[in-house]
């Protein structure tokens, strides 16, 4: 009896080592799911009111860290660097969808074709002006350790950039639930052509919808640059995910786009820690399965 | 309708032209040269079988580069790790990129338009993670090199640039016929009906879910033989073949020669060959030219090169 005590003891520990890793894999999924709504909104209220299918979304991404890191290393200011970045990114987006995306209305395959011309430029030339050397944004120092509960260590960042989505995404619902805005908006989600009909200048509208997007975009980028940084083909990286999430979630939907961004974020981080071979097709599974059954998303209308 | 032809017209003497110097000047031309008209005429092939989705069904397919990848690395892992011989590999590649695309075709067949787009562009991701990732079989970045050289394996009494060429030309011609044949054919017909109409289609009895899924498979076989012939060419396959800046340069020549016209894609991929492999001896801000390239095309030449000065189809 006395040899058998030891092997319970391990046997124990190694359960709570299992619900520590349990505890940590969730966080870090909800901070993953935390950085793709902040992305995926602005790529699902784009869709939504504009019909267009985005692929110069990883690019505004990518450009928020690019621009927020040059401004943080000149003027040593994340905030200042923040708030250029979404700034810069936005103006990006609004010129974009004003003298190239407008005229082609009512065209998705040309929307499509040009906002790839962007993203193609774009690439290359944030690999033209930065380089192709990675980097990090520097955490802000009251943010800096981990919190710790019990035995669960856990960055105070991380639960920082999970707070602030949840923040933006509670404003983006007010917004969209609560304020005259936020009606046209839905109102031009459900019918362009009646909306426009009542009056609603979809033209005005969807320049603002897209340079919101853009910026969420750029936001996005700068909450993850302290842990996922910056490197030439993070574009590409990302944009599938999104799309994974608004395939999910429905597209022009914003409550799609939560669920949709914690279903990926989850399923991301563990299939990543379970199975790193298989990881793209863990993820793809749950569109395959949603497309299957409802091929127009949880939320999204045909 | 006169005015029409008329409009037309210039297309049946840029056809021989091209056919003839296609076919007779590669003994003339540099080995250089000879490179870059093979790469056309595979890339050709490519670039046609996307048409058939694009410009024939109305299905615009941002994975496409998944099927000519996975094909070429079939030929690739057969030939090198295997060591198998050259119609074993040829078979193996080919099966690979169509049960492929038959197997994606059941995900991507019941949605259209953007949703189709999206779909096909995340599943092309996938295998081009798969090329990245799954490194025993693929060897991750690096690729896979020293594939055998395809023109002894067949019995060519000569090897080089220009004896290839002509294989790919052979193989180009047959598949453009078959592309030709197939898309005047009742089954092509009825796609262009799906195009146009859908429930149309639909409600004339035809199984336009079937109809839609054949023409995927298609295309992801013509693009399976693309793959076998650029793995030949380059001798060695890499994760570039398959990502997401091939698929957008490969709709790119598409929509830039002229969607539904299979002539016109060809152009595109010769457009596209010809300026990517003259730009980069002046400078490596290629994907910056492409993506310019791409904004221009869709300001002043959304039809695309071939069907320029027709009425626009609404």
């Amino acid at each position: 009896m006395a040899r058998r005590q030891p092997e319970v003891v391990v046997r124990e520990a190694a359960g709570t080592r299992q619900v520590i890793y349990l505890v940590t894999q969730t966080l870090n999924g909800l901070f993953s799911a935390a950085l793709l709504f902040l992305i995926a909104s602005g790529l699902t209220l784009a869709f939504g009111v504009m019909r267009i299918v985005n692929i110069a979304h990883g690019s505004f991404y990518m450009l928020g860290v690019y621009v927020a890191y040059t401004v943080a290393a000149r003027t040593s200011s994340l905030l200042a660097g923040t708030l250029l970045a979404v700034l810069v990114v936005a103006a990006v987006g609004f010129l974009m969808q004003r003298l190239f995306l407008r005229r082609f209305a009512a065209q998705p395959l040309a929307q499509m074709m040009m906002t790839m011309g962007f993203a193609l430029f774009f690439r290359d030339a944030a690999l033209m002006i930065w380089g192709g050397d990675p980097f990090t944004l520097t955490t802000p120092r009251w943010l800096a350790g981990s919190m710790e509960a019990g035995a669960v260590v856990f960055p105070w960042y991380r639960l920082f950039v999970i707070l602030v989505a949840g923040l933006v995404g509670a404003g983006l619902w007010i917004i969209n639930d609560r304020t005259l805005i936020g009606a046209r908006v839905r109102a031009t989600v459900d019918d362009p052509e009646i909306a426009a009909a009542m009056g609603i200048n979809v033209a005005r509208l969807s320049g603002g919808v897209f340079a919101v997007g853009a910026a969420l975009a750029a936001f996005g980028g700068v909450m993850g640059g302290p842990i996922l940084g910056g490197y030439p083909g993070m574009d590409f990286d990302l944009l599938p995910l999104a799309f994974v999430v608004v395939i999910v979630g429905g597209m022009g939907s914003l409550k799609g786009a939560l669920i949709g961004a914690i279903v990926v974020g989850m399923i991301d981080n563990f299939g990543k820690a379970l199975v790193p071979e298989l990881s793209y097709f863990t993820l793809f599974a749950p569109m395959v399965l949603m497309l299957a059954l409802r091929p127009t998303g949880l939320y999204g209308r045909a | 309708m006169a005015e029409r032809s008329a409009t037309r017209a210039w297309r049946k003497p840029v056809i021989a032209l091209l056919v003839a110097f296609l076919v007779f000047s590669p003994p003339f031309l540099s080995a250089y040269w000879v490179g870059l008209l093979t790469q056309v005429v595979i890339l050709g092939i490519l670039a046609m079988s996307l048409d058939l989705l694009i410009g024939y069904t109305g299905l615009p397919s941002l994975g496409h580069a998944g099927f000519f990848g996975v094909a070429a690395y079939g030929v690739g892992v057969l030939s090198t790790t295997y060591h198998a011989g050259v119609w074993t590999s040829i078979a193996g590649g080919f099966l690979a990129g169509t049960l492929v695309a038959a197997l994606f075709g059941l995900i991507v067949s019941h949605v259209r338009d953007v949703y189709f787009l999206m779909i096909t562009m995340a599943l092309g991701m996938v295998l081009w993670g798969l090329s990245f990732r799954w490194i025993p079989v693929t060897g991750g970045d690096n690729g896979i090199s020293g594939i055998p050289r395809l023109e002894g394996l067949i019995g060519l009494p000569a090897s080089g640039p220009v004896p290839f060429y002509y294989v790919a030309l052979l193989v180009f011609a047959a598949c453009a016929l078959l592309m030709a044949l197939l898309v005047r054919s009742p089954f092509g017909l009825t796609l262009q009906g799906m195009r146009e109409h859908e429930p149309r289609m639909r409600s004339l009895g035809f199984n336009t879910w079937l109809h839609g899924y054949l023409s995927y498979v298609g295309a992801g076989a013509f693009a399976s033989i693309a793959g076998i012939m650029w793995a030949y060419y380059n001798g060695f396959v890499s994760p570039t073949y398959l990502d997401l800046t091939a698929s957008s340069e490969l709709f790119l020549m598409v929509t830039l020669g002229g969607p539904a016209t299979l002539v016109g894609p060809v152009i595109g991929a010769g457009a596209i060959v010809i300026l990517k492999n003259v730009m980069s001896a002046y400078t490596a801000r290629w994907l910056l030219i492409l993506g310019i390239v791409y904004i221009v095309t869709i300001l002043w030449a959304p039809q695309g090169l071939w069907n320029l000065g027709q009425r626009r189809r609404a």
